[in-house]
């Protein structure tokens, strides 16, 4: 019984060093980090609502998150998602979304669990959600592969190539919801813009390619899921920050490993 | 209005185009059309809807009206001004040629060749001079056997023999594919030697026709002074200018 509760506990957060492995090198790329915060912040609203529903939490905060994204999309379309106002949107979801959780019976001791992630409370149930997700996510990213690539480097150039900018946007904007509603139970909404920004930048120095890059941001993420689980059972600390805080340091270590290209 | 002979046989044109951003109006009445294999340049000052104007013939911008008339399978080949990219994305020479359509290594290698870098396959592009990035972003268009270049200022930061260099390149490219070139460029004595077609944009089109009879225009001198063949141009240039509108005939 307790091999496959640690199990559970390893291969949900595989799966989401898995998916935020490639999508993370896409937001230190394109500069998503902001834009990454509003809707995972906005998730903690999702969860206020599938709690008051009741409904899946995942459902809750995948629909909210994607209206949040797809908000923050639009604004960036016209010119108008500048810092300032993804930091406002940011914590304006945030504070709602704890504002809502506080009115529903019973939810404020959990509250914990969805800014902070709580793996250990992961169930087969969980797990399967989990797994979907991160299998969507990573069908999605490599479908578009090239046509992403393009885009980020150069919209004008996609077009040239007879692709369309908005439709690779809107591509990284559901699998960016996709990543966040797999992601909270495991890292918290606090977090999960760190699963995705640390590994990615840690990856960066040693990578000649982009794809060598989202290899090496899975297979250190993956390994701070190991180091940061490791730890958390050896000192009892809480899992979603002990697995950020080892990706921060295998980050540290990679700055000691000269660039590439 | 410059009456387009043949507009309807051009692989690439756009009639009557007007380009608004918010409320101001970026572009408005143009007429162009591009013929195969000729070599047109786009002039004018800063602001006067150059790169707007290439990027509504590339389609990444829908005009307010007036309409854009693509030869069906029309391929082109896009050169950009810059990549946003300022080495956070790793990606070599050889896998950037490579986007979006994979292409085969011995067709990567000629293209290298053939633009004057060649072996650079597996070096990074954030280590490339200016110079070499032009030509591996022109390889890349190369690749795909254009029909049309479109080039947005393609030799911005060379220095003179870098960018005489490049358009010599340019006009071999055309002798040899029969491509139609389009670009835009600030470097007005070489456009004046190696176009075919200068087109001189200031919101509208001032005036078009060869580049001698540009040169002695009115309306180009307004924008870019007297003296020199416009060799110290003044690109200060107020958009409340004065010469008349009747504009010149197509000078050919």
């Amino acid at each position: 019984m307790l091999d496959d509760f640690l199990l559970r506990v390893f291969l949900a957060g595989l799966g989401v060093a898995l998916a935020a492995g490639p999508l993370g090198c896409f937001v230190v790329w394109r500069r998503m980090a902001y834009f990454g915060e509003a809707t995972s912040h906005a998730a903690i609203l999702g969860v206020a609502l599938a709690l008051a529903i009741p409904a899946n939490i995942f459902v809750g905060t995948l629909a909210v998150a994607l209206l949040m994204a797809l908000a923050v999309s639009a604004l960036t379309d016209r010119g108008l998602a500048m810092d300032t106002t993804l930091g406002v949107m940011a914590h304006a979801a945030l504070s709602f979304g704890l504002v809502g959780v506080s009115f529903v019976q019973g939810a404020r001791v959990n509250l914990t669990a969805y800014l902070f992630g709580d793996i250990l409370a992961v169930g087969r149930r969980d797990l399967a959600f989990i797994w979907i997700g991160v299998a969507a996510v990573l069908a999605l990213l490599i479908w578009r592969w090239s046509a992403l690539l393009t885009t980020t480097l150069n919209e004008d150039l996609a077009v040239a190539a007879d692709l369309n900018p908005r439709r690779e946007r809107l591509v990284l904007t559901l699998a960016l919801a996709l990543v966040v509603a797999v992601a909270i139970k495991v890292v918290g909404a606090l977090l999960i813009v760190a699963m995705l920004i640390i590994p990615a930048a840690a990856a960066r120095g040693p990578s000649r390619t982009p794809e060598a890059m989202a290899a090496l941001a899975t297979a250190i993420g993956a390994l701070a899921v190991l180091a940061g689980l490791w730890a958390s059972f050896r000192f009892d600390t809480p899992a979603g920050p002990s697995i950020v805080a080892a990706a921060a340091l295998l980050f540290v270590l990679g700055l000691a490993v000269p660039r590439r290209g | 209005m410059p009456r387009l002979r043949g507009a309807h046989m051009t692989p690439l044109s756009a009639e009557d185009v007007s380009v608004r951003f918010g409320g101001a109006e970026v572009l408005r009445n143009v007429d162009i059309a591009i013929h195969p294999g000729e070599i047109v340049t786009v002039i004018g000052p800063n602001g006067s809807g150059k790169s707007t104007l290439l990027r509504v013939l590339l389609g990444a911008i829908r005009p307010a009206t007036g309409k854009v008339t693509r030869k069906q399978g029309l391929a082109i080949g896009y050169m950009p001004q810059r990549l946003a990219m300022d080495g956070r994305m790793p990606l070599t020479v050889r896998r950037f040629l490579s986007l979006p359509v994979r292409r085969r290594a011995d067709a990567a290698r000629a293209a290298l060749a053939r633009v004057g870098v060649p072996g650079i396959e597996g070096q990074s592009l954030a280590t490339l001079s200016g110079g070499q990035l032009q030509r591996v972003l022109l390889a890349r268009a190369l690749l795909a056997v254009p029909q049309i270049l479109i080039m947005d200022e393609p030799t911005q930061g060379l220095d003179q023999p870098g960018t005489a260099a490049f358009y010599k390149l340019v006009e071999d490219v055309r002798a040899e594919t029969g491509a139609a070139i389009l670009m835009v460029s600030h470097d007005l004595h070489v456009v004046m030697s190696a176009s075919d077609r200068v087109i001189c944009l200031n919101g509208h089109v001032c005036c078009q026709g060869a580049p001698k009879v540009v040169a002695n225009a009115p309306e180009y001198r307004a924008l870019f002074g007297l003296g020199t063949g416009g060799a110290f141009a003044l690109y200060q240039h107020a958009h409340d200018h004065d010469h008349d509108h009747a504009e010149q005939d197509d000078a050919r």
